[in-house]
């Protein structure tokens, strides 16, 4: 449980930063360090303290080995959201330094002649 | 090779070492992702790390004469059409999308499990090369930017 | 038959990768007709399941609890129409529309890969795979939106985007949740999880988290604040796609999935959608109500008619499904139709304000025609089919006896109407402004889509009722039926 409460935290630091700065690459932080928490989450669901990788074998009992086994559903999951968020991540990037180029600050306050 | 871009000569020599290393180990982690962890995913990440290296190490030019950004794109763009050929044969013969064609062969064997060796190698170079693309497309950003700046204050 | 279904995801992202690799050596007339033929060729593979009913496509041979599934039922089916036939015809507008920009082949090949995720977001019969579909779809449009990379477009693009991933990172961790309560991420396995397990405190929380997710995706009140700067800022075309189909798919089809067919509805649940569809309406029709840009007005009144969608599903009785399903269908017709014609107005004219344009119909009749038939179906008056679609919410909401909601539906009719009046009066007729002088007709590959779509909002108008018992109501009873899902996709496990 003090796991799950660590890994909201992290949650919710990243959302602080995505909320409350006015910086263009603190929020772009804010998602990644959201993106990290929500991956470790799913990590956590299938962790097993103590156990071993899910791979049956011939010589294994299925009862000890429902048992031990880490749930790799969530591992493959983690890996498309990792690859999903390189994407975004990299895109966010791109469209921050061109923001840079075209009105020479980084602070969102400053970047508003569109109105909500 | 041109001796004035890039960093220093210690790091110019540590790549040249370093770079067989890497992508050996990003060859390896692909081949044997169907039976060890790893697959097309974390070696393509290594191969586009070897590039990332080389390019800071020597500079663009030098690596883009090796692999220009067209090419990279071209490998990239290959990748994906095997990965796609991958699914589309698995329908034709199997009937379902992605379909296991392939013999299953032994298990813990590097001719094993049928057609992912395949969409690994697909996967492979499309991530490869498309990180390599993208870093060389912010490193083109980023360098504009810098250039405009100093004029404008001169102005 | 079932073999036809990842076509409707595979075409698309081959013709995405293709069009890169060719477009090395040939740029400009290849995107063009490739995505013509690829998106013909989609709208041909609907007409081979159109009578099949429900069809199941098994993903490498692995049988539905524990392998990814594409399945299609009425409903999908009624998404499916959708999606391709407005991507057909903003395709075949983009023809002529691209030659603003000097890029065509990104432009194509990312909508290629938009249209990918929605149609793979329509088939999935697993929640996972609904979710990287939509990541797909979002970060396409992201991009799109921003293709012009002038400084508004790159400023609407980033808004969008935070957004955007925030509310898919909210969707991830509503999934992660689920999948921890029932150990199964296909949408039928949970839903049979859940019916015999129902009262766990944690699936409350994920019920929480996809409504703000979802709801952020369909640009629904409290989550709308990039909408109106998102959908004004896109090329036209991009612009149609997202107001016409975009915010139905990844927002309200995925609402209405997730929520009658995996989670379950219940009293909450409907009232926030009606709370949520009621704010939409009043809130979009207002802020609409002052707009001087044309887009943005159309990208209010957007909201506000999703709002009617929600209502619709609100209500929960069949009959407002059926209202807001054809509701849903109109708006795609008629938005499309608005901001496609706003493009050819800005195209020929230069510029998007009300207070600049003016007698448009006698330099651009067919536009200026087309645009008026979309006002009027938009505005809801009688031959056309908006006016069918919010008379079925509002006598379902009349039956049910809330008269709250049926007072918020009539007030924000009247309120559309107005502004649609206004933008007629302003835009089409009266005296030529001052840009409008030099505009002539825009050219046949924008015209031709105009024409149809108008074609098409007065046709299902007048014959209303052969399209609400041929297409809706099957949609509808799919909708409610959930034990008829489980069913479908489990058998009788």
């Amino acid at each position: 449980m003090t796991l799950y409460m660590l890994n909201f935290s992290l949650m919710m630091v990243g959302m602080y930063a995505l909320i409350v700065k006015r910086h263009i690459v603190k929020k772009i932080l804010g998602i990644a360090i959201m993106e990290y928490a929500v991956n470790h989450f799913l990590i956590l669901i299938g962790f097993k303290k103590a156990g071993v990788a899910p791979i049956l074998t011939k010589d294994m009992d299925l009862a000890t080995f429902i048992q031990t086994a880490v749930d790799p559903l969530p591992q493959a999951l983690v890996l498309t959201s990792i690859v999903i968020g390189l994407g975004t991540l990299a895109l966010m990037v791109a469209i921050a330094i061109r923001l840079y180029e075209r009105y020479g600050t980084f602070d969102m306050h400053e970047i508003n002649r569109l109105r909500g | 090779m041109d001796k004035h871009t890039g960093m220093t000569l210690i790091v110019k020599m540590i790549t040249q070492v370093m770079i067989g290393f890497l992508l050996v180990f990003g060859a390896y982690i692909v081949l044997y992702g169907h039976i060890t962890p790893g697959g097309g995913f974390p070696g393509g990440v290594m191969i586009a790390l070897a590039y990332i290296l080389l390019t800071l190490a020597y500079g663009r030019k030098v690596v883009e004469s090796k692999i220009s950004g067209v090419a990279a794109s071209i490998v990239d763009d290959l990748g994906a059409l095997l990965f796609w050929l991958v699914g589309i044969i698995g329908l034709y013969i199997g009937g379902r999308y992605f379909y296991n064609f392939l013999g299953k062969g032994e298990p813990f064997n590097i001719f094993s499990a049928g057609t992912i060796i395949i969409s690994n190698i697909g996967i492979t170079l499309k991530v490869g090369m498309s990180l390599y693309a993208i870093f060389l497309a912010l490193a083109i950003l980023q360098r504009v930017v810098t250039e405009e700046e100093p004029k404008e204050e001169g102005e | 038959m079932d073999k036809v279904l990842p076509f409707f995801v595979a075409i698309p992202i081959f013709s995405a990768i293709f069009m890169l690799l060719i477009g090395k050596w040939e740029k400009k007339i290849f995107p063009r007709i490739w995505s013509i033929i690829t998106t013909a060729t989609l709208v041909f593979l609907i007409s081979l399941i159109w009578e099949k009913g429900t069809i199941i496509h098994v993903m490498g041979g692995w049988r539905p609890p524990y392998g990814i599934i594409m399945i299609k039922d009425h409903l999908s089916l009624l998404m499916l129409i959708i999606v391709n036939v407005v991507a057909f015809l903003s395709i075949i507008y983009s023809y002529s529309y691209i030659t603003k920009y000097e890029d065509y082949l990104r432009f194509f090949s990312l909508f290629m890969l938009m249209l990918a995720g929605m149609n793979g977001v329509v088939l999935s019969g697993d929640i996972f795979n609904l979710f990287v579909f939509l990541e797909i779809a979002s970060l396409a449009s992201y991009a799109l939106v921003g293709y012009g990379v002038g400084a508004e477009e790159l400023e609407a693009s980033f808004k969008y985007l935070i957004l955007g991933a925030f509310a898919s990172l909210l969707i991830l961790f509503g999934i992660g949740i689920i999948y921890s309560v029932t150990g199964s991420v296909n949408m039928a396995d949970i839903a049979r999880f859940l019916i015999n397990n129902s009262g766990n405190k944690a699936v409350l929380m994920a019920t929480g988290l996809f409504l703000f997710g979802f709801g952020l995706k369909a640009g629904l009140v409290p989550f709308h604040a990039w909408l109106p700067d998102a959908h004004s800022s896109a090329p036209a075309p991009i612009s149609a796609m997202l107001s016409g189909v975009l915010i139905k798919v990844l927002g309200i089809y995925a609402l209405m999935r997730v929520f009658y067919h995996v989670i379950g509805v219940s009293e909450l649940i409907l009232n926030i959608f009606l709370v949520i569809g009621s704010l939409s309406m009043v809130v979009g029709a207002l802020m609409g109500f002052g707009q001087d840009d044309i887009k943005r007005l159309f990208a209010f009144s957007s909201i506000s008619q999703m709002g009617y969608v929600m209502v619709g599903i609100g209500l929960g009785t069949p009959l407002g499904i059926i209202g807001a399903l054809f509701h849903l269908l109109n708006h795609a017709g008629f938005k499309s139709l608005m901001f496609l014609s706003s493009g050819a107005i800005e195209d020929e004219t230069g510029t998007r304000s009300l207070s600049e344009l003016g007698g448009l119909r006698q330099k651009m009749p067919v536009t200026s025609a087309s645009s008026v038939v979309g006002a009027l179906s938009i505005s809801g008056v009688p031959p056309f089919n908006g006016f069918w679609s919010k008379l079925i919410i509002l006598i379902a909401a009349l039956k049910v006896g809330n008269i709250w909601v049926s007072v918020i539906i009539v007030l924000t009719a009247f309120f559309t109407l107005s502004y649609y009046l206004r933008f007629q009066k302003n835009a089409i007729f009266g005296d030529i402004g001052k840009k409008v002088e030099g505009a002539r007709e825009v050219p046949i590959p924008m015209v031709v889509p105009l024409v149809l779509l108008a074609i098409i909002c007065l046709l299902v108008g007048i014959f209303n009722h052969s399209i609400i018992s041929n297409i809706i109501i099957p949609a509808q009873e799919t909708l409610l039926d959930r034990s008829g899902y489980i069913l479908s996709v489990l058998g009788n496990l």
